[in-house]
């Protein structure tokens, strides 16, 4: 184990660090505690120029208050609509490319594998244009539907470079028993590949969740209203109206952030297995 | 029919996985890349005739000052953004012990990452915020006067990249945590017994063994830093005097905002910041070409 085990450490070294911990931690995660104590800090404090000392009452009704006069809600419930499509479209398409790209060998494959790999890189302005205008001419533009269908296009490369790499690290055996059997290539996918594939669809449905869920712009190319928005993109705009109203702000904030990080804490194995899948070989 | 079906399926079978993806990819990803290099050589509104007007809309790059403030922080965030790759490994070796509660610390040091760039880009405007932001009066109870990052030309994008370097260093984390993990345990005892340790055993023994995190981690960071756009965005607009912007921001302000809709321009510029992102997209697959063929 690198760096020696502190167990090993010198007993001063040992309490030094238990005390290093906790103290980098606040400082790290300054920024989110100083919001997250805004967000129930009472307006009367922001107003008596208390900013950053202990809120004088936790006041809860910041968190109501943004419901009650923003259209928060409807934001959360667009990003869900946009979000949750996304997921399973891209883990759907990536399950069956993935499949294919891993399993067979034909002429193209690995560029065709790669043009998956390389798209998923591009900078999002070169396709900026192009995709707003297909949006529009479908009569897609500022639906929850045409951001979702553009999410699971795109999230599809990203989502085959990792369903590619994790089956083709399957034992090869199982699929050549099942065809010396008779089975075919359809019922292999269903029966064989796709039971073993449940870690990496664990791992991509959170991951997408987050990223989607995060995603600004796209959300403000397009889609326009309240109607339509997820949260991201609402929140930008609410912060607009809300000049100086920090306490809004912070409690709307949390409230934006809260879904990927109960995903996050709930499915932290998967998240995590599915970020550093290919870092480590 | 079904007979030829059934004798060529594994022929065919490849094709008919592939081809619901790979069409969706197809139409969104990989056709606009191309349309939009055409756009990039039209006078284009977005909605009138679009007017063929060939090379223009680069000669016109050439003399745009504004692209030069883009493209010089471009290269600004592609440098600093690089801090992610130690820091990150420093928190990670930080972080890789086994105490009680480290896991409870590893996840909360990895949380900024969690969190959309829109709340982080609001959470450091806050941070930053003249007369009652923290760091406003931190600096104003040491030097005895407060400075307004974002709105100073001299430090805004200092204080953006910062901003965007808080989640990515918690990316760079979790690959290296992941990737320590991993490290040959006979190989460090090995190193021991031949006296090495502290900065010896990590240069020699540990960081070579790390190369594929930090490949990735490499990879991550700068992708990161040329798709720059949301924090940007959010904490500035770009401003103040468009000292802030990025090529990625500078071309949704021309194609898209209430600055106009000159869609070829904007097109333009995102063919620019395709070639330089291409530059290193070819590297990563070069690299990943290789290690497919040793496989």
């Amino acid at each position: 184990m690198f760096p020696r085990p502190i167990q090993q450490a010198s007993p001063q070294a040992r309490v030094l660090y238990q005390i290093a911990l906790p103290i980098a931690l606040i400082l790290w995660l300054l920024p989110l505690i100083g919001v997250a104590m805004t967000s129930v800090r009472p307006s009367s404090d922001l107003a008596a120029g208390n900013y950053f000392g202990l809120p004088s009452a936790i006041a809860f009704d910041n968190y109501l208050a943004v419901f009650r006069n923003s259209p928060i809600a409807s934001y959360i419930l667009n990003s869900f609509k946009v979000t949750i499509p996304t997921v399973i479209g891209a883990v759907a398409l990536s399950c069956m490319t993935g499949f294919a790209l891993a399993v067979y060998k034909f002429r193209g494959n690995v560029l065709i594998f790669f043009l998956f790999v390389a798209g998923n890189f591009v900078p999002f302005q070169i396709l900026m244009v192009p995709v707003r205008d297909l949006t529009l001419q479908l009569g897609l533009y500022d639906t929850t539907l045409g951001l979702a269908l553009f999410h699971i296009a795109f999230q599809t490369g990203f989502c085959t470079l990792f369903m590619r790499n994790f089956i083709r690290a399957l034992p090869y055996e199982l699929i050549e028993a099942a065809r010396v059997e008779g089975v075919s290539e359809i019922r292999i996918f269903w029966y064989v590949v796709l039971p073993l594939m449940r870690p990496a669809i664990a791992a991509l449905s959170v991951l997408v969740f987050t990223f989607i869920w995060n995603d600004y712009f796209w959300a403000t190319v397009l889609t326009t209203g309240a109607a339509t928005q997820p949260v991201t993109a609402g929140l930008y705009s609410l912060n607009g109206q809300w000049v100086a109203a920090w306490h809004l702000v912070s409690a709307g904030s949390i409230i934006a952030a809260l879904p990927p990080v109960l995903m996050f804490f709930l499915m932290q194995k998967h998240f995590i297995a599915g970020l550093t899948l290919g870092a480590v070989k | 029919m079904q007979a030829y079906l059934k004798a060529n399926q594994r022929r065919l079978a490849p094709w008919l996985f592939l081809a619901p993806g790979a069409l969706f990819f197809v139409v969104y990803v990989i056709a606009p890349i191309f349309q939009s290099m055409a756009i990039s050589f039209y006078d284009w509104d977005g909605l009138g005739e679009a007017v063929w007007i060939g090379l223009d809309n680069y000669v016109e790059l050439v003399d745009d000052e504004a692209f030069y403030v883009s493209l010089k922080n471009n290269v600004l965030w592609l440098a600093l953004y690089m801090l992610a790759v130690p820091a990150g490994l420093l928190i990670a070796i930080f972080l890789n012990q086994t105490v009680w509660g480290i896991r409870a610390y590893k996840s909360l040091f990895f949380f900024p990452f969690v969190i959309s760039q829109v709340v982080v880009g609001l959470m450091f405007s806050w941070f930053y915020a003249p007369n009652f932001g923290l760091l406003y009066a931190i600096i104003e109870a040491i030097t005895g006067q407060g400075v307004a990052i974002l709105a100073e030309e001299r430090f805004v994008t200092y204080g953006i990249i910062a901003a965007g370097l808080w989640p990515q260093i918690a990316y760079v984390m979790i690959l290296y945590l992941t990737g320590l993990n991993n490290v040959a345990p006979d190989q460090i005892e090995a190193a021991r017994l031949d006296g090495a340790k502290g900065w010896k055993m990590l240069w020699y023994v540990i960081l070579p063994q790390l190369r594929p995190a930090t490949f990735i981690a490499v990879v991550v960071t700068v992708i990161g830093a040329l798709r720059s756009f949301d924090l940007v965005s959010i904490m500035t607009t770009g401003g103040p005097f468009g000292s802030s912007r990025v090529l990625s921001f500078y071309m949704y302000e021309q194609a898209l905002s209430e600055y106009g809709y000159r869609m070829g321009y904007g097109a333009a510029i995102a063919v620019v910041l395709f070639a330089i992102m291409m530059v290193f997209i070819t590297g990563f697959i070069w690299k990943m070409w290789r290690d497919e063929k040793d496989h």
